[in-house]
């Protein structure tokens, strides 16, 4: 395997520690209607990582979009212990913030959230192992750059699609 | 950063005008570093969009503020909720749900939030007027205030609208602002055929389409028609609010702050300017509509915005023009309005054509957040860009594109008819 291991800081929107292999996705997203808050699985049909399940990961997506019912979504997910490890944006996602923020105000519990400049947001890859510091810092390892992992092929649910 | 804060806004951090306050004021100051400013601002008026998705997390958080003493502050009203307040037993067998559903409606209202449940706000009680800085939730609702009334509001995310109402203060950032409401993108409509711009689908599919190529930028659309109706306007907004995250629009010549290209534009060039075709608008039209002509149609779902009255009168007027005028067995028919617009069509004779056609309509909520479509519906019809979008994902269903009359036709047929537009 051939690991390369660098770091790169982005603003802390809601400070915290997390790490979790990178779910990327090249498309914003809509929580609510994006994403089943008992399953962590992606939901919107029309999304890139439809069908993937982002519980424990580090979900990569550009930008929030859609309802503004995206921050109830997220908290939930958070309850149920189904959201993701951490979020990495591009462009701050108020939506999603306010929705770690509650949970951090009703259970101690918030989801991180980073964004990062546009080049560092690019230079991470679907697997790739992501650790989120307090201040922003993300660290990146590649893993076998080359070659997806087995993490990007699709999990299909039992869903008629 | 450190957030300017007023002597109330202090009074209400440290927790002096109860728990109520100083938790909200706790999430607005943090929001405030969210959004990267450090001032607050006041609002004049709230519209609640978390009252409508039922999470236990967010019954906890509604029932923490109301037991915590927590009222708003300013005018608020309410979107839509997870029933029907009156029938929800039409619907809801679970009672769990039910239960817990009626104690997040009582938490809001007992907060002082007028009991509108309707996602159509701005075509009922305390509509908001122009350059009034407002604090709402739901997408479409956000949309219509920002480009319609121009009234000024951000996108304010489900608990952060009450948290507003709650304190009354916002963080002073995004549309708010004048200079934030300045015409991004300029789109011209070119060689639309007079009958396309008259389909009612029309505005819908023109919707999907900007939405999904602005994504959040403020567009300057030129070519409309000269009039449109709230229910047009409503309809185009709540597309191209799903498909991208439009809060903010300009109609030149339609919207209050486009009476030009030019005032849209606040005297600046746009940063981008795309010419949008008929053969943009079919293809936006195709994406829409996933089923195929002839596919087997379970379900028709109209009211998504709420069906206003006018919206009442055009699905009776299909409805008189089709023989049988009932539906197929096995098509259920999903209508979903507020108690204010079925208060008026109560004044009418329409319900029994509506009832006997097979419409089961219900009030204060929506397909989306109370257990209306049967489970194994494969095919839902819909003249809602909005509910065409989200359905595929929230219900687990294939999509079928077409204006009120279309809906009405397919469900007598029992089968998705396509009509092509224009």
């Amino acid at each position: 395997m051939n690991h390369t291991t660098r770091t790169v800081t982005g603003r802390p929107v809601v400070a915290g520690s997390a790490s979790g292999e990178a779910v990327v996705s090249a498309q914003p997203i809509s929580l609510w209607g994006g994403l089943d808050a008992k399953t962590g699985e992606v939901i919107d049909r029309r999304h890139d990582c439809s069908g993937r399940i982002v519980t424990g990961k580090v979900f990569v997506f550009p930008w929030g979009k859609g309802s503004s019912t995206g921050s109830a979504i997220l908290l939930e997910s958070i309850r149920l212990g189904k959201a993701p490890a951490a979020i990495v944006t591009r462009a701050t996602d108020p939506i999603a913030a306010l929705g770690s923020i509650i949970a951090d105000e009703l259970y101690g519990k918030p989801v991180p959230l980073v964004v990062l400049g546009d080049d560092d947001f690019r230079s991470i890859r679907d697997g790739d192992m992501l650790s989120i510091a307090p201040d922003g810092a993300v660290t990146v390892e590649k893993s076998n750059p080359e070659h997806p992992k087995e993490s990007e092929v699709m999990e299909i649910s039992e869903k008629k699609v | 950063m450190t957030i300017a804060l007023s002597e109330n806004d202090k009074r209400m951090l440290d927790g002096l005008c109860g728990e109520a306050s100083r938790m909200a004021m706790s999430i607005i100051v943090r929001m405030a570093n969210v959004c990267g400013t450090n001032e607050l601002m006041d609002i004049c008026q709230a519209h609640i969009d978390g009252c409508g998705l039922m999470s236990d997390a967010g019954l906890e958080f509604a029932e923490k503020l109301a037991a915590a003493g927590g009222k708003v502050v300013v005018p608020t009203t309410l979107n839509m909720g997870p029933l029907d307040l009156q029938d929800w037993p039409k619907f809801v067998t679970d009672e769990v749900f039910a239960s817990k559903a009626l104690r997040q409606g009582k938490a809001y209202t007992d907060m002082g939030c007028v009991p509108t449940w309707s996602c159509a706000p701005y075509q009922g009680y305390l509509t908001p007027r122009f350059g009034q800085q407002i604090a709402w939730g739901e997408s479409n609702a956000i949309c219509y205030a920002n480009s319609v009334l121009g009234a000024r509001t951000n996108r304010y995310a489900d608990y952060l609208d009450i948290c507003a109402a709650i304190t009354g203060r916002v963080p002073k950032c995004g549309l708010h602002l004048t200079e934030n409401r300045r015409g991004q993108w300029l789109l011209k409509l070119q060689d639309f055929s007079p009958e396309l711009l008259a389909e009612e689908v029309f505005w819908p599919v023109l919707g999907h389409l900007v939405g999904d190529m602005v994504h959040d930028k403020i567009s300057v659309i030129e070519g409309l028609p000269k009039m449109a109706t709230t229910d047009q306007l409503k309809a185009f907004g709540a597309a191209a609010a799903s498909a991208g995250s439009v809060a903010l629009f300009h109609a030149v010549g339609l919207t209050p702050e486009a009476p030009t290209r030019e005032a849209a534009l606040q005297d600046m060039e746009p940063e981008q300017v795309t010419d949008i075709t008929p053969d943009d608008w079919y293809r936006a039209w195709e994406d829409l509509a996933g089923a195929h002509e002839g596919d087997k149609l379970d379900v028709v779902v109209l009211g998504c915005p709420h069906f206003s009255f006018d919206e009442f009168r055009t699905l009776t007027e299909e409805i008189r023009a089709v023989a049988p005028a009932r539906a197929a067995d096995g098509v259920d028919v999903a209508l979903l309005t507020c108690q204010q617009s079925l208060s008026l069509v109560d004044r009418t004779d329409w319900l029994a054509d509506i009832e006997a056609f097979g419409g089961r309509i219900t009030r204060d909520t929506c397909v989306f957040h109370t257990p209306m479509i049967r489970r194994d519906a494969d095919v839902l019809m819909t003249n809602s860009g909005k509910c065409g979008y989200y359905a595929p994902g929230t219900l687990d269903v294939k999509v079928a594109f077409g204006s009120i009359g279309d809906c009405v036709r397919s469900a007598v047929a029992g089968k998705v008819l396509r009509r092509r537009p224009g």
